[in-house]
């Protein structure tokens, strides 16, 4: 009797988000995929900057996914990512069905969002996908939104489609210039800056050095630049402070106290080589 | 009443152990335990005393004296059963407790002569018993219907589910990281607790019908106030895991750690068997660890497992004033562990690539006690000197996290962070929240940790029966 109504138990849960499973994964790009997963717990809370950790199995590191789209109503949610070591190769493997040892959020401080006028939210490389949600957020807004995307070449970018439906004006740039004049971002958003453009505020997604960038670009003209950090964390809860960053002049730590700062007052040179950290591990762990 | 005076045997048996030469190359526990002969001897060193001060030296109070006649006895079921009507997770307190300062520093036999090995003989007691096979599930009462949310599965959070559960309660408990345990799990290396016994405890807690959610933070997922409409009661029992820094310069050059990162690395991301394993860790030759504690000794001792050349523990007040567990100081020493006393770190060096090379210290001389009864150091004038490292591990205390205050308004907390509670019922400013451990201390051991569970507990069972805050 007492065993069966312990089962009841089980049953009454109210909060049980169940295990994360595998929807979709596709590529986007060489080395750029899309994964969604059913998680609906996160999906009905995720906000505009936030992010999840991710682990791919058991052996997996945690590592840190900006969400690129989410469906609340479905109860998915959307990461890109770049296949560069491990975690992430592991993460490309994996199919419809599977079941992610670990997906937990959303993490970090959304991201501020606000009618400011014109705004640019400019993504590279992952960071293409996570601006989609902060364009739509920010067009809902009554904001003027300018999607600057950067890749090596056009055939690296992706969501085209999406980020033209989120967005006033869409603007490329290619080392390559395959499409769009500037060879990158940073290029870019000073060729509109001189072109007269007015531009309230500029957000960037991407790889380290184009934020830093970018926050350079736009430092004689005063525009408000927030990037999105990518430091490499743990927990992503405030727990380990693998994640500090220096923010004019102070630790923080970027998994609570952002990941989005103001790209004008953050210590570049020491968030490039904390990155690097494990540089000589990962090629340990790739040749495993 | 003349009993016969028992004859006094003034030391404790040895517990076998792993040689220090042999264990620091592997990350197997360090003592193997009292077999059931050397327990039976202990046990009987007890003297059996009329009024026993070590039941009130443990922050659960377990009826010691009774445990140990059983052991004496040789009849170890009905010791394990006596020690777990108050304390929920014996093989790891019988591991971790600082039995010094607590029920063996009471010992009638410890003012002459060694105290009883009251920790020994607890940890014998559970491991027998694990060694029996799965433990049979006690009866539990009709459930109650009440729900009650337990955020942290660390000490805190296991002994508030264990006896919530057991009054009927349908008890949830909510994890932010993938394995439960808490600092059990992330914080307490494998040679000092093997998370083979705090996965056999938690196993017992959800046979007992507690629910784990594993992957969860609450603040983020669901806030404390969220719960609330769907449980009738919150424990939060979320621990101080905000690891603190010294705010000295060069302290975010790599190579330097916070204890928290370096330890979480090594045993919840099982660092230790990269690339068996994804995570990395960075395998210092000198390895210096900041700090006296216990942390600052797993930290430590790490290293060496590791396959550091020389690992040094960097501590401003004298050996005295260490507020590590004797038996950690002693297993450190024994492994070689270098201790510059009296020394206090004022900077970090690093290389070209901003790697830590140097570590710049002051030494230290002993001034006036200061708030924590112990003598303050006082750093000597321009003895500025230097060691070098290539891993800097800090290990100088956390603080609680801020996610749970922060997203819970009317829950009070010190500056420091700390949540603060009635002391004998764990009840928080906000009603239908109870917290304890080390959210509610700042950071102290686990056994009061889960002593603050058990009367939490108590009060939330309470509180759920009678409706009264």
């Amino acid at each position: 009797m007492i065993r069966a109504s312990r089962e009841d138990r089980h049953s009454e849960d109210p909060v049980e988000p169940g295990p994360v499973t595998v929807l979709a994964r596709e590529q986007l790009a060489p080395n750029l995929q899309l994964l969604t997963v059913r998680a609906p717990v996160i999906a009905s809370k995720i906000q505009p900057g936030q992010f999840v950790i991710v682990r791919a199995d058991e052996y997996a590191e945690r590592i840190p996914l900006t969400v690129a789209d989410w469906d609340r109503e479905k109860g998915s949610v959307s990461c890109v990512f770049m296949q560069v070591g491990t975690s992430t190769y592991k993460l490309g493997k994996l199919k419809p069905g599977d079941v992610l040892s670990t997906f937990v959020g959303p993490l970090g401080k959304p991201l501020e969002l606000d009618r400011w006028g014109t705004v640019v939210v400019a993504g590279g490389c992952y960071g293409i996908g996570s601006i989609y949600p902060v364009a739509r957020a920010l067009k809902e807004r009554g904001n003027r939104v300018i999607s600057l995307i950067e890749g090596r070449s056009k055939f690296l970018l992706y969501w085209l489609d999406r980020l033209e439906s989120a967005s006033d004006k869409v603007v490329f740039s290619t080392r390559d210039r395959s499409i769009g004049k500037s060879r990158d971002g940073a290029a870019a958003i000073k060729d509109l800056l001189d072109s007269g453009e007015h531009i309230d505020r500029l957000i960037a997604i991407g790889c380290t050095f184009m934020m830093y960038q970018m926050a350079e670009a736009t430092r004689p003209f005063a525009v408000k630049t927030i990037v999105s950090l990518n430091p490499i964390m743990i927990d992503g809860t405030g727990m380990c402070g693998a994640c500090r960053v220096s923010v004019a002049g102070q630790t923080k730590f970027a998994c609570v106290d952002g990941p989005d700062f103001d790209g004008h007052q953050v210590d570049w040179k020491l968030l490039l080589s904390r990155r690097k950290a494990y540089l000589g591990s990962e090629t340990d762990s790739g040749e495993r | 009443m003349s009993k016969k005076p028992k004859q006094i045997i003034p030391k404790k048996t040895p517990m076998p152990e792993q040689p220090p030469a042999e264990r620091i190359k592997n990350y197997d526990e360090v003592p193997y335990g009292y077999t059931p002969e050397q327990a039976i001897a202990e046990a009987k060193r007890c003297l059996e005393c009329g009024r026993p001060l070590c039941v009130d030296g443990c922050p659960v109070n377990i009826n010691i004296p009774a445990f140990l006649k059983l052991v004496a006895e040789g009849d170890f079921r009905g010791a394990t059963n006596i020690i777990k009507e108050t304390n929920a997770l014996p093989a790891v307190s019988g591991r971790v407790c600082p039995q010094e300062e607590q029920c063996e520093g009471k010992c009638a036999l410890s003012k002459r002569f060694e105290s009883v090995a009251i920790g020994r003989l607890e940890r014998f007691a559970a491991d027998w018993e694990a060694f029996q096979g799965t433990p049979p599930i006690p009866a539990l009462p009709p459930p109650t219907g009440k729900k009650v949310a337990v955020v942290g599965s660390g000490p805190a959070g296991i002994t508030v589910a264990a006896d919530l559960v057991r009054k009927g309660h349908h008890v949830s408990i909510f994890e932010a990281l993938h394995e439960p345990g808490g600092v059990l799990v992330y914080g307490i290396p494998e040679f000092r607790l093997p998370k083979a016994i705090v996965r056999r405890e938690v196993e017992y807690v959800c046979r007992l019908g507690v629910k784990l959610v594993k992957d969860f933070v609450v603040g983020a997922a669901e806030t404390v106030d969220e719960l609330l409409d769907e449980y009738d009661a919150v424990f939060l029992g979320t621990g101080a895991g905000l690891p603190w820094f010294l705010n000295i310069p060069g302290e975010n050059l790599n190579g330097v750690y916070s204890a928290n990162e370096y330890l979480t690395r090594a045993n919840l991301m099982k660092a230790y068997r990269f690339p068996e394993y994804d995570t990395p860790i960075a395998r210092g030759k000198h390895v210096a660890t900041v700090g006296g504690g216990n942390v600052a000794m797993d930290s430590a001792r790490t290293a060496l497992r590791l396959g550091a050349e020389e690992s040094t523990i960097v501590y401003r007040r004298s050996r005295e004033e260490m507020p590590a567990r004797a038996e950690e100081i002693h297993h450190a020493e024994q492994e070689g562990i270098r201790f510059e006393l009296l020394t206090t770190p004022v900077a970090f060096h690093g290389d070209s690539s901003n790697w830590v090379k140097e570590i710049e210290c002051i030494r230290n001389q002993l001034g006036e006690p200061d708030a924590s009864g112990r003598r303050r150091p006082v750093p000597i004038k321009d003895s500025n000197f230097r060691i070098p490292v290539d891993v800097v591990v800090l290990a100088i205390g956390q603080s609680p996290n801020p996610l749970i205050p922060k997203t819970t308004p009317d829950l009070k907390t010190q500056k420091d962070g700390v949540v603060i509670i009635d002391n004998e019922t764990g009840k928080t400013s906000k009603k239908g929240v109870f917290a304890g451990g080390d959210v509610a201390t700042g950071g102290a051991t686990v056994i009061l940790a889960m002593g603050q569970g058990k009367k939490a507990a108590k009060a939330i069972d309470e509180y759920l029966t009678t409706g009264q805050w």
